[in-house]
């Protein structure tokens, strides 16, 4: 790949980063489920700064309960319900960062939850999100995966939206959880999502973003800690067309000693005005020694006219760690590749499909689960054939 | 009956200092059935010609001409010249991450022969090839050429050319990095390949030794971007005992 590369390997002394504009101290910032603990959006906030807010359209006003389709696929003993503010969990992974997550929260009076008990066997579990009319909405999703627990997670967002959504994860103790959010809506939709993790001691996540499809997709991860030994490894792939923007933001808050997170997000972007966000925070505190933690991001511009943004953040408040790193690099095609795919009588663009494909098959390899991998294989391939000619 | 005929080749590399002459002048005409050996020192040009015929955007053809069945080759893009039967097994294949050896192999036939193979033929006729190359089934599920060693990135190469079944052959340094053991088996594929389709093969080489696996109907001599001296397979045992200094010297 001919790209420019910036990485950095820290180990034992302190260190942060900035991205040249308002710093902030991610721990520093606001968290709360009331609205009117936030400013009002503006591209002046660190978060909202890449954001123009009409790209926000409704959003930013009142919301309504979403009233869109939940379809579910699920074993047996796994259960869902509805539940209200009173339940224990509604707000025990996390509370809102900003303040169109406070508005979505504010507004949902109730949760859609989905508990999955402990077992041995992998659980296979699909929810289906659709929405036929673009209402400004909200929704509230908690997944409660009990210690000992084993399952995977697809949830997959299609239709028309503009949506304001917070899903809640927690993973109990000794817990393993692949969860996969795929965001493939209309090309007029928009949808804002905070994903708040919170991990039991030994408990793994897999958490799997897949953004193809809306006018405005901005997808928030955050991970914390409750006890050590526990793993978080977020994923992410994206593909930006023309007019398309789509911002990932993921977040882990190392709090806890000797645990581990890797984040990799890779992304395609084709096309005029094509813009892609990825802002990856990682905070190890003081308490957090023996901490292993690598973020990563890489984008693929296919045409001129495209934008990414790569800004890696990381703050360390211990010098007894593992090890933390970061690299970011967004670059061209590599034409070598190009030649010995043509030079085997693939024809330009398939050559230039197949190693799109391959640069973001990349991530899905990881995933380790076969139907899921085949599946968003898939997707990406209708995503490319949509949007290359 | 095919034939590639090369004319008065010239062929210029773009460098930071701006465009250096490699090929000055080279004549070579390979029909199907027969095996050219191309030897050279380092620096000849033996790869500026092997890169020049498959259509490299790196290297301009200055002057002269390709042809294969008296089709203007140079007019070809890339994939054209693939698919009308040039194949480049290269000295260095670059990775292709993401994307699978059966991927790969799946999408190249389809390319080459204008339809998708029947699935159960196709997988079949994979795996005879891969057993006859000592490949592991589990190979098809490796991202192309990544993680490979010298031996698989070559075996790869191999396996490419005698399931897309070309006209003509260009090996470049096929040789180079391979154990006694792995350069038989290579070896071995490239003659089922030629006794198979009746292919034309042109082998670049600086060494003689992979000449006693893969028999030259002819010799030539690269020196200074053109060719030197041409000969039969006697010329290689020359070669063998003399090496290059008398044409460098010269």
């Amino acid at each position: 790949m001919n790209e420019q590369t910036k990485t950095a390997q820290h180990g034992l002394s302190e260190h942060s980063h900035g991205a040249g504009v308002p710093i902030q101290i991610r721990s520093a910032r606001v968290r709360s489920a009331d609205v009117n603990d936030f400013e009002l959006v503006t591209q002046r906030e660190e978060q909202w700064r890449y954001l123009s807010t009409d790209r926000l359209g409704g959003l930013l006003g009142e919301l309504e309960e979403f009233t869109g389709d939940l379809g579910l696929t699920a074993p047996d003993d796994v259960t869902t319900a509805w539940v209200g503010r009173d339940n224990e969990l509604f707000g025990k992974a996390g509370l809102p960062e900003d303040r169109i997550s406070a508005a979505a929260w504010t507004t949902c009076d109730a949760a859609y939850l989905i508990t999955v008990p402990s077992s041995e066997n992998a659980q296979e579990i699909s929810l289906k999100v659709t929405s036929a009319d673009s209402t400004p909405s909200a929704l509230h999703l908690i997944v409660d995966a009990k210690p000992f627990s084993n399952s995977t997670i697809v949830i997959d967002h299609t239709g028309d939206a503009v949506l304001a959504e917070n899903i809640e994860i927690n993973v109990g103790d000794e817990a393993q959880l692949t969860i996969v959010s795929i965001q493939d809506w209309s090309e007029d939709s928009i949808h804002t999502s905070a994903h708040f993790i919170r991990l039991g001691r030994n408990a793994r996540i897999k958490h799997i973003v897949v953004s193809l499809g809306g006018k405005t997709v901005r997808v928030v991860p955050s991970v914390e800690y409750t006890g050590p030994g526990a793993d978080a490894n977020l994923l992410g792939v994206y593909f930006a067309d023309a007019g398309q923007y789509l911002e990932h933001r993921p977040f882990i808050d190392h709090s806890e000693p000797n645990c581990k997170s890797r984040v990799t997000y890779k992304g395609a972007l084709q096309g005029t005005k094509a813009h892609t966000v990825w802002v990856g925070d990682v905070l190890i505190r003081k308490a957090a020694e023996g901490t292993d933690t690598y973020e990563l991001n890489r984008n693929l511009l296919l045409t001129d006219g495209a934008r990414a943004d790569s800004v890696p953040n990381l703050e360390i408040e211990t010098g007894q760690i593992e090890g933390a790193g970061h690299a970011s690099a967004s670059g061209r095609f590599d034409d070598e590749q190009l030649f010995y795919l043509q030079a085997r009588g693939i024809s330009e663009n398939e050559a230039r499909k197949l190693v799109v494909f391959g640069f973001l098959n990349e991530i899905i390899q990881q995933i380790g689960i076969e139907s899921v991998e085949t599946r968003l294989a898939e997707s990406i391939e209708a995503e490319l054939a949509r949007s290359t000619h | 009956m095919s034939i590639l005929q090369i004319k008065n080749l010239h062929v210029s590399v773009e460098t930071d200092q701006g465009p250096k002459q490699i090929l000055r002048g080279v004549d070579l005409t390979i029909r199907n059935g027969e095996t050219h050996a191309i030897m050279g020192p380092n620096g000849s040009g033996k790869s500026t010609l092997a890169y020049s015929i498959a259509g490299h955007p790196k290297y301009e053809v200055t002057e002269g001409e390709i042809l294969l069945d008296g089709e203007n080759v140079l007019e070809m893009s890339v994939d054209e010249r693939a698919r009308a039967g040039l194949f480049l097994a290269m000295q260095y294949p670059v990775e292709i991450p993401g994307v699978s050896v059966s991927n790969f192999l799946r999408t190249a036939k389809t390319a080459i022969s204008g339809e998708a193979p029947s699935i159960r033929g196709w997988v079949k006729e994979v795996r005879e090839s891969m057993d006859a190359l000592r490949m592991d089934s589990a190979f098809t599920e490796r991202n192309v050429n990544e993680g490979f060693s010298g031996g698989e990135k070559k075996r790869h190469e191999i396996l490419q050319l005698s399931l897309l079944k070309p006209k003509f052959a260009v090996l470049d340094e096929t040789d180079s990095g391979l154990d006694v053991d792995a350069l038989k088996t290579v070896s071995e594929g490239v003659n089922r390949a030629k006794e198979a389709n009746d292919l034309g093969v042109l082998l670049i080489t600086h060494y003689t030794r992979i000449l006693k696996y893969i028999q030259p109907d002819f010799v030539h001599v690269f020196v200074a971007g053109q060719v030197a001296e041409q000969g039969g397979p006697e010329l290689a045992e020359r070669l063998e005992a003399e090496g290059y200094d008398r044409y460098v010297r010269a």
